[in-house]
């Protein structure tokens, strides 16, 4: 904890926050507690509880089934047995109530006899009388069970009584008022016992001839009580076993029907990942056999056809390189020759001169042609690999430079480079990327209309940029997209200076793509256009944001 | 003496052509189309250069190398119509000491022929001693042979020049680059793949144990250099 308060409770760090009476609201949790160090690892602690919880509840079907079944189920058990021990208790307690009833009245006779001559003052006579009515009732009785005898006088003797059990008082108005009285009440099992039990009181009003005996029996319901004690036991011990077996039942459900489901989801994904031979093993013919024979199916002629398409492209790529490797055999006769033709074009008349110059210069695009064709071919095979290395990009650039200097000589162009003083180091196929600059440098030459042409170079922590900008014929709307394409020629109409071969933007896209890195283009007609090569400082890592615009910063507020 | 050399390849115009630029530079070229021939005639005519195609009908031109690299070390500079980095490393591994792909300005190639027939201005009775000094290496530059532990070791004239390159500067450290510049006389970079081939196959037969040199050390980031005398 780094911020301390002078109240009592954090520099004590009691959980009880004395009550100063000054908080006008009681409800409110005091600020202290949000920051105290057991309530927020507490907090944490149930935070990730509830967070596997519920990832699980969310991720498995079985685990929701399961949990679903098992609260249902027990809420429908439990009020099954509720009902059961309810319904079986009360049947039990009105069966001993009718017996102890028809007790009472059997007993009625013989105790009326006994007490017809006792005094109700003379306590011996009184007890005597009690000790002949509880044999002669006990012997009689039967489906009642056990039971035991009190005998009070009325009014209330209650004084005298005092040590045996006690009736309760409602009853004993009943009783006194003429009736046969029945009542729940603790009394004591035997007469040694120690504590009441719970019990059934009968009461009966007896005619003597000296007045009116209340006759009690009293039935402990020990017995009983055993018996709906056992059945609530039974009861519960059922019902869990119950819901275990339910919940049991509907796991193995759910596991043989999310099994192959989980199967064809994994199947499913290593497919996606192009494992494409994956099926799922299939046994029986049920409804998941079936989806399992469908997903196969689907499976198979998704391979096979793309078996097929892989082959077809296999052998247009082979077909490309082929003809590229078969073609550089004779051109190198051809080239040859020309050489040797050249070399004598001194002794040719003019007319054959020239044409020995064109066939050698021609033949120089023919094989830069046949070299850009075989490059591509290299990509589509995916047979590309970065030689990458870390190196400062500022000599790519400068060798790029040196590489058509003639050709900005001639076109009048003059190249301006803005770079900064120290090296602009980065993880790079130097071959590749001064391929890239040198397509673009010749395409902003070929296309500059004799403007500067000025390339700049911008860096950050995770990226370098290069942007080569040219002021010439620029591009038409949409066309930024275009440029990229094999073979596509911005205006048709236009004369080509450099010869170029109409791949090589498409190869240095191929080449910044290898590198994980951006080639885009940006033009408006008559104001040229700019491309940007972005690169990731460090191989392999993903380019989120470009240390230059695409939109040059002077084209920024006419064209944003 | 016109110096000779022996074209093998199929392409029945190509050959033609190289023979009538080689003439036209001044070699004596003799022909050879197929592969399996190729041995027998090199040891026919002795030439003093070999130019091997290495797409060639009965024995490929790697297997050529190999069987003319086991009699002789007569320079061998492949002749290639793959840009592809296993094939031409697979024929330097083979034997080769240079190669050219098609298709090639012919100045180039005899360019890399001359740098392989080229004669060092060997100086009279000069001896160099490299490697550690309980087991040196002592090199004979004029008699062109090489001594280790009383044995000789027959090197290739194009591992001969690498090692005479290294050991003439026993103490400067020789980028590929410069390498491929005096031994294979490259103008301009090339492939540096060459260089650790060859120093690799250098390696094979002057070192004790190749894996930990002792002769032809390794720096790091830089190149090569000879080890101390």
């Amino acid at each position: 904890m780094t911020v301390v308060e002078p109240g009592p409770a954090a520099s004590t760090g009691s959980g009880v926050q004395p009550d100063s009476g000054s908080d006008p609201d009681p409800e409110a949790v005091p600020d202290w507690w949000d920051r105290h160090p057991v309530v927020l690892r507490l907090r944490s602690v149930t935070g990730a509880v509830t967070g596997a919880i519920t990832g699980a509840w969310r991720r498995s079907l079985q685990v929701r089934v399961g949990s679903t079944t098992a609260v249902v189920s027990f809420v429908v058990v439990l009020l099954i047995g509720v009902f059961i021990v309810d319904q079986v208790a009360g049947g039990i307690l009105r069966a001993k109530r009718d017996a102890a009833v028809s007790q009472a009245e059997l007993g009625l006779v013989s105790a009326t006899s006994v007490l017809a001559n006792v005094d109700a003052g003379v306590v011996a006579d009184v007890a005597d009388a009690q000790q002949q009515i509880t044999s002669t009732l006990t012997a009689s009785g039967k489906s009642a069970g056990l039971f035991s005898i009190a005998i009070e006088s009325a009014p209330s003797g209650s004084t005298e009584k005092s040590s045996g059990p006690v009736i309760p008082e409602g009853l004993r108005e009943l009783v006194r008022s003429g009736n046969l009285a029945v009542q729940y009440a603790p009394v004591l099992p035997s007469a040694d016992a120690q504590h009441t039990v719970a019990g059934l009181i009968v009461g009966e009003p007896v005619q003597a001839r000296t007045g009116v005996f209340e006759l009690y029996y009293l039935f402990p319901l020990t017995a009983e009580q055993q018996t709906i004690q056992l059945l609530r036991r039974t009861v519960w011990l059922a019902g869990i076993g119950l819901v275990l077996l339910i919940v049991g039942i509907s796991l193995l459900v759910t596991r043989q029907v999310v099994r192959p489901v989980r199967v064809a989801a994994r199947t499913a994904g290593k497919i996606a990942a192009g494992d494409l031979s994956q099926r799922i093993p299939v046994r029986g013919t049920d409804d998941l056999a079936r989806l399992g024979r469908s997903f196969n199916e689907m499976a198979g002629s998704l391979q096979r056809q793309i078996r097929r398409l892989e082959d077809l492209s296999r052998l247009q790529r082979r077909f490309t390189s082929d003809v590229s490797h078969e073609l550089r055999t004779p051109l190198t006769t051809i080239r040859m020759a020309s050489e040797l033709l050249l070399n004598y074009r001194e002794e040719f008349p003019a007319e054959l001169a020239r044409s020995v110059e064109l066939l050698h210069t021609e033949l120089d695009r023919f094989e830069a042609l046949l070299g850009d064709l075989l490059e591509i071919s290299r990509y589509d095979a995916g047979a590309a690999k970065l030689e990458s290395d870390t190196a400062d990009l500022r000599g790519v650039i400068n060798s790029a430079v040196q590489a058509h200097d003639v050709l900005a000589g001639r076109q009048g162009s003059e190249i301006v480079i803005n770079q900064p003083n120290h090296a602009v180091t980065l993880d790079m196929d130097t071959r590749r990327v001064e391929r890239i600059l040198r397509n673009l440098l010749g395409n902003a030459l070929d296309h500059g209309e004799g403007r500067p042409i000025i390339i700049t170079v911008g860096e950050d922590e995770n990226a370098v940029a290069v942007t080569v900008r040219d002021t010439g014929v620029g591009l038409r709307p949409g066309e930024a997209g275009l440029v990229f394409n094999r073979f596509w020629r911005g205006d048709t109409s236009r004369s080509r200076l450099t010869g170029g071969t109409g791949l090589g933007l498409a190869i240095s896209l191929e080449d910044a793509r290898l590198h994980d890195g951006w080639l885009q283009a940006w033009g408006v007609r008559g104001h040229g256009a700019q491309f940007r090569l972005t690169l990731p400082r460090h191989a392999g890592h993903t380019l989120i944001s470009s240390p230059l615009p695409l939109t040059p910063l002077d084209e920024d507020e006419e064209h944003a | 003496m016109k110096p000779r050399a022996l074209v093998v390849d199929d392409d029945s115009a190509l050959a033609e052509m190289l023979g009538i630029v080689l003439r036209n530079d001044g070699f004596e070229p003799a022909f050879v189309a197929d592969g399996s021939k190729a041995v027998q005639v090199f040891r026919e005519t002795k030439p003093d250069i070999i130019l091997l195609d290495l797409m060639l009908p009965g024995l490929s031109g790697i297997d050529v190398c190999r069987a003319i690299r086991a009699e002789s070390g007569t320079p061998i500079i492949m002749l290639t119509a793959k840009g592809d980095t296993t094939d031409i490393v697979l024929g330097l591994e083979s034997g080769a000491d240079d190669y050219i792909v098609k298709p090639f300005k012919p100045k180039e190639l005899v360019a890399r022929m001359r740098a392989r027939l080229r004669h060092h201005e060997d100086v009279l009775g000069e001896t160099l001693v490299i490697g550690p000094g309980e087991s040196p290496v002592s090199i004979d530059v004029a008699a062109h042979q090489v001594v280790r532990d009383a044995k000789a070791i027959a090197l290739t004239p194009l591992e001969f020049d690498l090692l005479v390159a290294l050991a003439r500067k026993p103490r400067q450290v020789f980028t590929r680059e410069v390498l491929l510049e005096q031994v294979w006389g490259y103008r301009h970079a090339a492939d540096t793949r060459l260089v650790n081939v060859h120093v690799q196959r250098l390696r094979s037969k002057v070192e004790r144990d190749p894996e930990r040199p002792e002769v032809v050390l390794t720096v790091r980031g830089v190149g090569y250099k000879a080890g101390p005398a």
